[in-house]
């Protein structure tokens, strides 16, 4: 699904990401670890087509169609409540049945009672559990999430494990995070970087 | 078609925005009402018709300037930008769906600042009229795309004007000159050749203005 | 990192070579314009400014097309040199720019005693592109290095380009001319020898742009060298 090399990433004088290779099959499970500054981030916008790789050779075995990305962003609008984002998405990524899937994901995320809520009256772990779902709306073949536990709430993480483990072998994942051991079972990979 | 319905889905989502949030719309209209009221009292007692004209679409562009400056501050707070760009839709249905509302926003600005020019000043012809909508049409799809570079930059507001007056000026001409001249045709002509020109650079390179 | 762009044949011939040519090509034009070529029956000695004046203004065009089309390659091939390319063809087109304000200025005042007349189209169209590539420098320099300022740096080359006709329509709409044709119809109002001078200035400031901008590209690429091998010595 992924194949990676000698990737990397330099914005003028400053190296975001040093060299890497790496591969990830279909259905794979791929844990980054590193520390902060050490490309994290980088690696997993360079897989989502954000930014362009400036030395090697970067292949992502799918389109944007077919990819759900989770940033540090939520990527949401403030002022449109919680099923006006997911609807908007949902037309974008041509969903079909958008508003049966995403009700079913506000459900599954507890987000059912505040649907009509802006997303500006969210907490941040409400905030997040909805970015959770607008990257799921699509049933993309390759998930890429960037620290998706840190905004969570205990909760909201808890959630977010069973969906992954339910995805497990269906879809190939790419993850970043700063407690491997919370995804130990489902990796079928590890990165570290740094 | 699918490309219709992204910017139909896209334009809406910024109407339903501003008629939520309600603050950029009040403040066009009400800078763009006390800007004529300035615009009294700094010209002198019996200034023709025509200064009083150029000074019509000196309030207009920065009144647009002052909307475009905010264009894109929904996409901003949350990081939807990125959001967008993710999604398989055509990037250029971004902006074409963004100028449109821009675009209805300045035309509902109009409604109430032309009356109220021809109220204060002269009245304003049909021709006038006329330069006003095609000129919209070419502040809409520049500021729009240009407001985007800003947005991109460390000096965001600031440097939206420097940005956007250049290109304006063409514009200007065009619309000063379709109210006043005794053949407006060729200004109005103009201005649907600046409108063409730009709109299909604009649909063409806003793809490379948010991606990397 | 490459220390230059292999493709043209142009960029083959070596920087002194060039130097040389601009200078020697200079020369050659200041004798002519200010002491060969026959004095203007109009306009006297003035005239002879003339002779600098468009040729500046022509090889200012030449440099912001020169940039606009690096900037579309840029954008098509996705190759990093162009983005530099474009910004110094802009660069000198904008320093020609300036000079060409400066001209005309002198022109119109030699003229028709004033330092600025609004009358003339392509004083005031140089105007109008001197504040927008200004804009252009602003832009680039707050905007952090990497692919998306070289993208928004290109595309707004290419806006420049359009805007070059587009603000010349305007102008002539909106001024009437008192510029004096220099170029009628039906060929140049110059005498023979005026008209070789005229080639030679144009001739001479083009290869000195052109110099201008290998040199200035040379000399930026040294230095990105320099700080990528600094970096692998330290780094």
């Amino acid at each position: 699904m992924i194949r990676a090399r000698a990737v990397e990433k330099r914005y003028g004088r400053r190296r975001a990401l040093l060299p890497l290779d790496f591969e990830l099959e279909r259905g794979g499970f791929l844990v980054v670890t590193g520390a902060n500054g050490s490309g994290k981030t980088t690696l997993l916008r360079l897989v989502a087509g954000l930014a362009a790789p400036t030395g090697g050779e970067l292949e992502v075995a799918t389109d944007r169609r077919g990819l759900g990305y989770l940033g540090h962003e939520p990527l949401l609008y403030r002022d449109l409540t919680a099923l006006e984002n997911l609807d908007l998405y949902g037309r974008l990524y041509r969903v079909p049945e958008r508003r049966e899937r995403a009700g079913m994901l506000l459900e599954r995320f507890g987000l059912w009672g505040v649907r009509a809520e802006r997303v500006g009256s969210f907490s941040r772990g409400m905030v997040q559990r909805l970015a959770v779902c607008r990257a799921l709306l699509h049933d993309p073949t390759l998930l890429v999430l960037d620290e998706p536990f840190t905004a969570l709430d205990a909760e909201g993480a808890e959630l977010l494990d069973r969906w992954l483990g339910e995805l497990a072998g269906s879809a190939t994942v790419l993850l970043t995070t700063h407690d491997p051991d919370r995804v130990a079972p489902l990796a079928t990979a590890r990165l570290a970087l740094g | 078609m699918n490309y219709l319905a992204d910017v139909t889905a896209l334009a809406r989502k910024d109407l339903r925005l501003e008629l939520r949030a309600r603050d950029t719309l009040p403040a066009m209209l009400l800078f763009v009402l006390s800007t004529l009221v300035v615009f009294h009292f700094a010209l002198p007692s019996g200034t023709d018709e025509v200064a009083a004209q150029g000074l019509l679409w000196v309030a207009l562009v920065f009144t647009a300037l002052l909307g475009l400056a905010r264009a894109w501050a929904p996409e901003q707070e949350g990081g939807a930008l990125e959001g967008l760009v993710l999604a398989p839709s055509d990037r250029s249905a971004i902006w074409l769906g963004k100028s449109a509302a821009v675009f209805l926003f300045l035309a509902a600005i109009e409604v109430v600042a032309l009356p109220a020019f021809a109220l204060f000043f002269s009245p304003l012809g049909g021709s006038a009229v006329f330069g006003v909508l095609l000129a919209n049409v070419g502040i809409c799809s520049i500021g729009t795309l240009l407001a985007a570079m800003a947005a991109a930059s460390r000096t965001r507001e600031l440097i939206l004007p420097l940005l956007f007056l250049p290109l304006a000026i063409p514009l200007v001409v065009g619309g000063v000159g379709a109210g006043l001249s005794a053949d407006p045709g060729r200004y109005l002509a103009f201005l649907g050749l600046y409108d063409a020109v730009f709109a299909i650079l604009c649909w063409a390179s806003f793809e490379y203005v948010v991606s990397e | 990192m490459s220390t230059s762009s292999p493709n043209s044949s142009a960029s083959k011939i070596p920087v002194p070579a060039i130097a040389a040519a601009a200078a020697a090509l200079i020369g050659l034009a200041v004798v002519l314009a200010l002491v060969v070529a026959p004095e203007d029956a109009d306009q006297g000695i003035s005239q002879r400014i003339f002779y600098f004046h468009v040729p500046i203004a022509l090889t200012a065009y030449a440099a912001f097309g020169w940039g606009a089309w690096k900037a579309l390659l840029l954008l098509w091939k996705r190759e990093d040199r162009y983005d530099l390319e474009s910004y110094v063809a802009i660069h000198q087109g904008t320093i020609f720019g300036v000079l060409t304000l400066a001209t005309g200025s002198i022109w119109a005042r030699a003229s028709w005693g004033h330092w600025w007349v609004w009358d003339e189209d392509q004083l005031v169209l140089f105007l109008v592109l001197f504040l927008f590539y200004s804009a252009y420098f602003m832009l680039r320099f707050s905007i952090d290095e990497g692919p998306r300022r070289a993208n928004i740096s290109a595309v707004y080359a290419l806006f420049g380009v359009a805007l070059i006709p587009v603000s010349f329509l305007a102008i002539r709409l909106a001024e009437e001319s008192i510029h004096p044709t220099t170029f009628t119809r039906d060929g140049p109002q110059m005498t023979g020898l005026m008209f070789f001078t005229f080639c030679v200035c144009w001739v001479a400031l083009g290869t000195l742009a052109y110099a201008l901008y290998r040199v200035e590209l040379l000399g930026k690429r040294l230095d990105a060298n320099l700080r990528e091998l600094r970096e692998a010595l330290t780094g």
